[in-house]
């Protein structure tokens, strides 16, 4: 039956970009056990709404797992405790009444802070600019059969396509590096033939982009692979590396 | 206003071939003169800015995410179809047509439902070539999958993220775009308004979410593509930020809102289970090619489902609709749930959900291929729950979902706006008063990549067009306006936060205005929601400022919109005095409990022109003339 539990938050508050932030306490009481981690914090900013307060800034969408627009640091660990989960699908049935929780935005360089937990991302988005695709126009596309795909190299493709573009591996990386998600989409189309053609260019061009952003260098702390919400394999950052160098070795004829 | 369909002649599988050679082209030197605004970067506004920015166009997208890829398209997780026949069972373009025509029981435009059916193989191909990780087959050529209560596997997929995959394949696209400095992309706005210049749409005003700051942008025409309006009942199956409020601001600009009482409730959906929730989670329809749908037998049986016996059990589905069974369409299968709820028998703690049972499929196909088939359906079911569905029968319940009303367009997609292009959910076209499985991604994905790159360089080549800036009068005054009106939420101040009005204002939609209706349940709504606009404009409380982020304030703007926009989805359930798709009022229903259409006054789109805030909207018609098949009755026995 219904379950209730009583917490302590330590929230990041931070009124803009520029302003200082800082911690501050909060109580939440009779909190369900079946609601989710962002449907506690709404129930906060319900509260501090009435009070006359500023409710507490975070970013979310879909609330199932796939936008990739939420996410905060919770008690050290991005989208909190539970393996293979986004903030927004995790439940508070996973902690205890009288617990005291961390909530903290993504931190990074490339990542600056809007509000409270809200951050800017858009480093991500430049990442794919550099070469994230594949240069067809509309309308240029043979027809779909004519290219069989083995299934397990299709499944591969689809197991590094699966990446929201969240952030997480970022915030949990001690570099601060973006390999594991631009590992995962250099991969998702180098295992692809009709990714094959630019793999060489595509590596070169968002690994130097991912460089130029800010972001750190992978030093196989597996912190990353440990957090993400979608189980992204280290191994694409394997697949990365390999592409990159074969894109070195390549680019003097390029 | 006057109703154009621009519908071209002769007979309708030469149609959209004939349109085209008859559209006037932009000279191809000539495109880079002419900007186009997108708003909206799910499927329909990405695959869009894409395709104008690769003919050349200087296209300005816009979104409210902080990435173009988190549009709410992203969450489908069905499939999308085509016509492509790979398993050899008939299908045909005329049989996708015809599927989509008498799903959404005869309330479309053949015409462009045709057009839809045609250039639905394009999209699989155009998708493949960009790595697109649909499913395959051992042989390594894709899959399909049957879906939603079609006869035929016509359903491509990539595990239960199709949507996903699909967007990430537009998006890639739009950031080629963007790289080549052909699209401006600006995420975290918010359209405020549309900027009408001597009855042409030349532009916008928006909120940059960031700053606060009021922006105004111009162009030589509009492309809205800002998805459905399913939100306005609080819980949905949509993203939170799913609105209205762009393409209501349009139709309050003149553009006409065509069958806004017609919303999709899905069947599957995870139970409501708190008066906290925030919105309801769908579970793919997919599970129903396996799961058996069935409730106790004896009202008020609270037995754990595994102690019921058989001989106590009504799999209703499959009882009533033999032929069709556990794949009836949604609209049908989602008004049994709530009948047999109605009637004591549902299950769970509320008493409102019944039974999605995956015992006999496992143990007849074996845990592993179900596991196969459904695991992340299943391990999503047990986050949410707690609950083990390969133990236990899942809890399924209906949800609002889809939203087949939207800004009436013609043939061209353009509204009754000069300019002003409607794409994806936003428009009305394709689905008439119900939307079959897997084909919201597939219009969206028509509607972007293959119909308004040519349908929009029709109008921009025949068209003229005066040259102006934002520093126009008809800039400054609209943006004046929406200046006001975010003044006047930031100073009410009163004592009731948004969601309240936001979570009321859904549960009288849902009570009225949902899975079935009445003509006195219609009116009462309509003065409930009356009082509760006043109420809100009296007593809501908007924290914060203007020019910071401000979240309360985003949804303090939107849920105003919904607050007008309820009362026009109730004047016209009201009008339609029928039952027809997913617009079900009790007074109109077959001695078998389904819709019963009235085609001989009824046979119409909708379209609602606002008159003004104090005065009833006035309704124009859209006959709609079926030529090519006949209408029957819906049967699915
Ligand atoms: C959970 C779920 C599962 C689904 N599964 C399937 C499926 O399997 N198959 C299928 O065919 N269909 C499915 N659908 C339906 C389908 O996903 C949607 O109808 C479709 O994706 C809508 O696409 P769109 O491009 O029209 O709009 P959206 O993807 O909703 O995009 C809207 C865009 O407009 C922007 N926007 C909105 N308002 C404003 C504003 N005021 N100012 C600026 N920008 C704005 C948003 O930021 C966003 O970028 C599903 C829907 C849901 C809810
Ligand atoms: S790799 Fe994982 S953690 Fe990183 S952005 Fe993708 S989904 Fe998020
Ligand atoms: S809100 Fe979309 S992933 Fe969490």
């Amino acid at each position: 039956m219904i379950k209730t539990i009583n917490l302590t938050l330590k929230i990041w508050r931070q009124e803009t970009s520029g302003a200082k932030g800082q911690l501050e306490t909060y109580h939440a009481s009779n909190i369900s056990t079946d609601m989710s981690f962002l449907e506690m914090i709404d129930t906060i900013n319900e509260q501090l709404t009435l009070d006359g307060k500023d409710p507490i800034a975070f970013d979310h969408d879909c609330r199932e797992g796939i936008c990739g627009m939420c996410g905060a640091v919770v008690n050290g660990r991005p989208h909190g405790p539970e393996k293979g989960t986004t903030l927004c699908q995790l439940h508070m049935r996973h902690f205890s009444d009288g617990d005291t929780v961390v909530v903290e935005p993504w931190r990074s360089r490339a990542f600056p802070v809007i509000k409270d937990l809200a951050v800017d991302r858009s480093a991500m988005d430049q990442i794919i600019q550099a070469g994230g695709y594949i240069s067809v126009n509309t309308g240029g596309a043979p027809e779909a059969n004519t290219i069989p795909i083995p299934q397990d190299t299709a499944e591969m493709a689809m197991d590094a396509a699966a990446c929201i573009g969240c952030g997480a591996c970022v915030a949990s990386c001690p570099n601060a590096s973006a390999m594991l998600f631009t590992g995962a989409k250099i991969s998702h189309l180098a295992l692809l033939p009709q990714g094959k053609p630019e793999a060489a260019r595509r590596a070169l061009a968002m690994v130097s982009k991912m460089d130029g952003l800010g972001f750190g260098n992978c030093t196989n702390e597996r912190e990353c692979e440990a957090e993400c919400p979608k189980e992204i394999s280290i191994t694409n950052i394997a697949r990365l590396n390999r592409e990159f160098i074969k894109a070195g070795f390549f680019s003097s004829i390029m | 206003m006057q109703l154009d369909t621009k519908i071209p002649g002769g007979p309708l599988t030469e149609k959209w071939d004939r349109h085209r050679f008859e559209l006037k082209l932009v000279n191809p030197a000539n495109k880079r003169k002419f900007d186009v605004i997108v708003v909206g970067t799910g499927l329909a506004g990405g695959s869009a800015s894409a395709s104008l920015a690769e003919l050349g166009y200087n296209v300005k997208t816009f979104c409210i995410q902080d990435s173009p890829r988190r549009a709410h398209s992203i969450a489908a997780q069905g499939g999308i179809n085509a016509a492509k026949n790979y398993k050899n069972e008939g299908d045909s373009i005329w049989r996708l047509f015809y599927d989509t025509i008498k799903g959404g029981d005869f309330r479309a435009r053949e015409a462009n439902v045709y057009r839809l059916a045609q250039v639905s193989n394009n999209i699989i191909d155009q998708c493949v070539a960009q790595g697109v990780p649909f499913a395959r087959d051992y042989g390594g050529l894709l899959a399909n999958r049957s879906f939603g209560g079609a006869q035929v596997a016509r359903t491509f997929y990539a595990r239960g993220q199709t949507g996903q995959q699909l967007l990430l394949g537009a998006y890639s696209a739009l950031m080629r775009q963007v790289a080549d400095g052909q699209v401006t992309l600006f995420p975290r706005r918010e359209l405020l308004d549309i900027v009408v210049v001597n009855g042409q749409a030349r532009g916008i005003v928006a909120r940059n979410l960031v700053t606060g700051e009021i922006e105004t942008h111009s162009a030589h025409a509009v492309v809205l593509s800002t998805g459905g309006y399913g939100n306005i009942y609080f819980l949905s199956t949509n993203a939170m930020g799913c609105n209205v409020s762009a393409i209501f601001k349009a139709y309050k600009k003149g553009a006409g809102f065509a069958n806004p009482c017609f919303t999709q409730i899905h069947p599957t959906c995870v139970p409501v289970h708190g008066t906290y929730q925030s919105k309801l989670t769908l579970m793919s329809e997919s599970l129903r090619n396996d799961g058996r749908v069935w409730v106790p037998k004896n009202p008020g049986d609270k037995r754990p489902p595994r102690q019921i016996p058989e001989s106590e059990r009504d799999y209703y589905l499959e009882r009533k609709y033999p032929s069709f069974g556990n794949l009836v369409p949604r609209d049908v299968a989602s008004r049994n749930s709530k009948h047999q709820c109605d009637q004591g028998k549902g299950v769970g703690d509320t008493g409102l959900a019944v039974f999605l049972d995956f015992a006999d499929a496992i143990k007849c196909d074996g845990k592993d291929l179900i596991e196969q088939k459904y695991g992340n359906l299943f391990s999503m079911y047990e986050k949410i729950t707690a609950e083990d569905p390969y133990e236990t029968p899942m809890m399924i319940y209906p949800a609002v979902h889809y939203t087949m009303g939207g800004l009436y367009v013609d043939y061209n997609l353009m509204s009754t706006i000069d300019g002003l292009f409607v794409l994806g959910e936003a428009n009305f076209s394709d689905h008439g008063a119900n939307r079959l499985g897997a084909s919201a991604l597939m219009q969206g994905l028509a509607d972007g990549y293959f119909i308004i790159p040519y349908t929009i360089g029709g109008y921009l080549a025949g068209t003229p067009l005066s040259e102006i800036n934002t520093s126009h009068q008809a800039f400054v005054d609209t943006a004046l306006i929406a200046k006001e009106r975010i003044s006047k939420l930031l100073s009410v101040n009163g004592n009731r936060t948004v969601d309240y009005y936001h979570r009321k204002l859904g549960l009288i939609m849902w009570e009225y205005c949902g899975m079935t209706r009445n003509d006195h349940g219609l009116v009462t709504a309509r003065k409930m929601i009356q009082e509760l606009r006043e109420e809100f404009w009296e007593n809501v409380i908007v924290p914060g400022i203007n020019l910071n982020f401000n979240q309360s304030l985003e949804r303090a703007g939107r849920v105003a919109d919904f607050l007008e926009f309820g009362e026009l989805m109730i004047i016209d359930a009201l009008a339609r005095k029928e039952s027809c798709g997913c617009h079900f009022n009790e007074a109109f229903q077959t001695e078998e409990n389904e819709a019963k259409r009235d085609d001989d006054h009824f046979k119409y789109v909708a379209t609602w022109e606002f008159k003004g805030d104090e005065l009833e909207p006035v309704l124009h018609k859209e006959q709609l003339a079926f030529e090519n098949v006949e209408l029957t009755q819906r049967s699915y026995k």
